[in-house]
């Protein structure tokens, strides 16, 4: 579905992206990992047409987007969830969500809607507080729930569980293990290798924006590479890796 | 006494406020404080001063007509210039509208001369008697031009989808990018709608000032005043502002011994400073610029 060819792009001066290649199958989810400041939200960035390539091709079904503007990247059907929600803080949940539908119209926009807040009933009292005044949870609930609006194709999920506590940590990849079931075709950024692998079918190792590795999960994750970067030696730690939330250890 | 200052300093203020709502638009959306506002309006007025007399247009359509010329003024503005100095930094960008300014100064001199212009009053019957306040048919309609176009911009930033997608923009521009709204798009529009109105208000401030190259400035240099009052990122904010404005200039005007009373503006500007002092945000500002998320 979405394929990236030797993909250079930069962020500042820097060279944050160095011959990507990498590709999303339809109705699969591919994590990307890496740690900070490896590429991931310049690649993200890059798919959604607000950071353009120095070289190399994006293409969606075939159709080359690397060119277009975001706009018309978001009506092909491919919406982002950007690191740290990006909320409209002092629009209404509701607001918000009908922003997530902007190139939309029409009455399946209410039913979707109505499906977002069925998807996340904890936002369903809350349709007329301001998106600012959200605990981290709800907002993060909400980012996710404004991007589907959209009625999206391909999600790209930047850092979606930074700064989450473990619960909602679960929650969050529950949530995106059943988007990936209903077909949704995802690229999932994260530092939390352990947790992105389980729901991801394949994933890809960024390092100072070079793909270091890649491969089926469960090849990946019998990797030294990913165990000792992004696992850390015990496989069953679930803390999202640097978010500074403590606990989660051995579980 | 004092009914009659505080309806005129409504009627100022209203004023003041709708300059104000013009500049603010255009600031929310764009992050761009235009100093070339009060040149901009001047331009659109003097098209108005122009559809009155050479073409005998009737008021009303002269007033549409400068609205219209206001914001296609405005949107050429940002596509003309400010698209493509967009990566330059923000003081640049304000130079470049002060520059726009100077350039319709001079292309207006060109045009209509230096000399200053009378321009009718939209209404000009008998004055109303409420009491013992009067109050001039002209102040009557800013007052309510000003209640019209608050309730406009209320319904269009509240239940319209491209108002909404506006102060999505001004909140968070990426995000909003990513929500596939066209941030170019509304930029335009929002320098449409700020000279638009600035227009109108350019065409009801003009018979109380005249009308000629440099007419307008202090009337936007209050305008700016109040939306600093109002914390310059709030529309009500700004027309609230604009209000508190003219009311304490009138009153000072008027009450205070005739030695004194012309520091009226002065003292205006004084309050506004221990205003700002004591709430850093203006009276209904944001605490933030947004992002905070």
């Amino acid at each position: 579905m979405l394929a990236c060819e030797g993909v250079n792009a930069f962020y500042g001066p820097i060279h944050a992206l160095k011959d990507v290649t990498f590709a999303v199958e339809r109705g699969t989810i591919v994590a990307v990992l890496g740690a900070n400041g490896a590429g991931k939200t310049t690649l993200m960035n890059t798919i959604s047409g607000l950071v353009r390539p120095r070289s190399g091709a994006i293409h969606l079904d075939g159709r080359r987007i690397d060119r277009l503007a975001p706009e018309r990247i978001v009506r092909l059907g491919v919406t982002q969830v950007p690191e740290g929600r990006q909320l409209f803080p002092d629009l209404t949940v509701a607001e918000n969500l009908r922003m997530g539908a902007y190139l939309r119209r029409g009455a399946a926009v209410r039913q979707d809607l109505a499906a977002v807040l069925e998807r996340f009933p904890a936002l369903k009292d809350r349709t007329r507080q301001l998106a600012g005044t959200l605990s981290g949870g709800e907002q993060q609930m909400l980012a996710i729930g404004r991007a589907l609006m959209a009625r999206p194709r391909l999600l790209l999920l930047d850092e979606p569980s930074l700064g989450l506590s473990p619960i909602l940590v679960r929650q969050l990849f529950r949530t995106l293990g059943e988007l990936g079931r209903e077909g949704i075709s995802m690229v999932l950024a994260e530092q939390n290798a352990y947790l992105s692998l389980e729901v991801a079918q394949m994933g890809i190792v960024l390092e100072t924006g070079r793909v270091a590795l890649q491969g089926p999960s469960p090849e990946l994750r019998q990797t030294d590479r990913v165990r000792q970067l992004y696992l850390g030696v015990r496989s069953g730690d679930v803390s999202p890796q640097g978010g500074g939330a403590p606990g989660g250890k051995g579980t | 006494m004092l009914g009659q200052l505080v309806v005129s300093g409504l009627a100022a203020g209203s004023l003041y406020g709708i300059m104000a709502l013009g500049l603010i638009l255009i600031y929310k959306t764009t992050h761009i404080l235009n100093f070339g506002q009060g040149d901009m309006v001047m331009f659109a007025t003097f098209i108005a001063y122009l559809l009155l007399t050479l073409f005998r247009w009737p008021f009303p359509a002269a007033v549409l007509g400068a609205m219209v010329a206001g914001a296609l003024l405005g949107a050429l503005v940002d596509r003309g210039v400010m698209r493509w100095a967009r990566n330059a930094p923000v003081t640049s960008l304000f130079i470049a509208t002060l520059g726009v300014g100077m350039i319709l100064q001079a292309v207006a001199g060109w045009i209509w001369g230096y000399d200053t212009k009378p321009f009718p009053y939209a209404l000009r019957g008998r004055p109303l008697f409420l009491g013992d306040v009067v109050l001039r048919q002209h102040d009557l309609l800013v007052l309510v031009v000003t209640v019209l176009i608050s309730l406009v911009l209320f319904l269009l930033f509240k239940f319209t989808k491209v108002g909404v997608a506006m102060r999505a923009t001004s909140q968070n521009r990426r995000a909003a990018q990513l929500m596939g709204i066209n941030v170019g798009r509304i930029g335009t529009l929002s320098w449409a709608l700020g000279l638009g109105i600035g227009a109108l208000a350019g065409c009801l401030v003009a018979p109380i000032v005249y009308l000629d190259l440099t007419s307008m400035i202090l009337v936007m240099i209050k305008a700016i005043a109040a939306a600093v009052l109002g914390g310059f990122t709030s529309l009500p904010g700004a027309v609230v502002g604009g209000l508190l404005l003219g009311v304490i200039e009138n009153l000072f005007g008027g009450y205070m011994p005739s030695a004194i009373a012309p520091l009226k503006t002065t003292f205006v500007f004084v309050l506004i400073i221990v205003v700002l002092v004591l709430r850093p945000h203006g009276l209904l500002g944001e605490r933030t610029a947004g992002g905070h998320g």
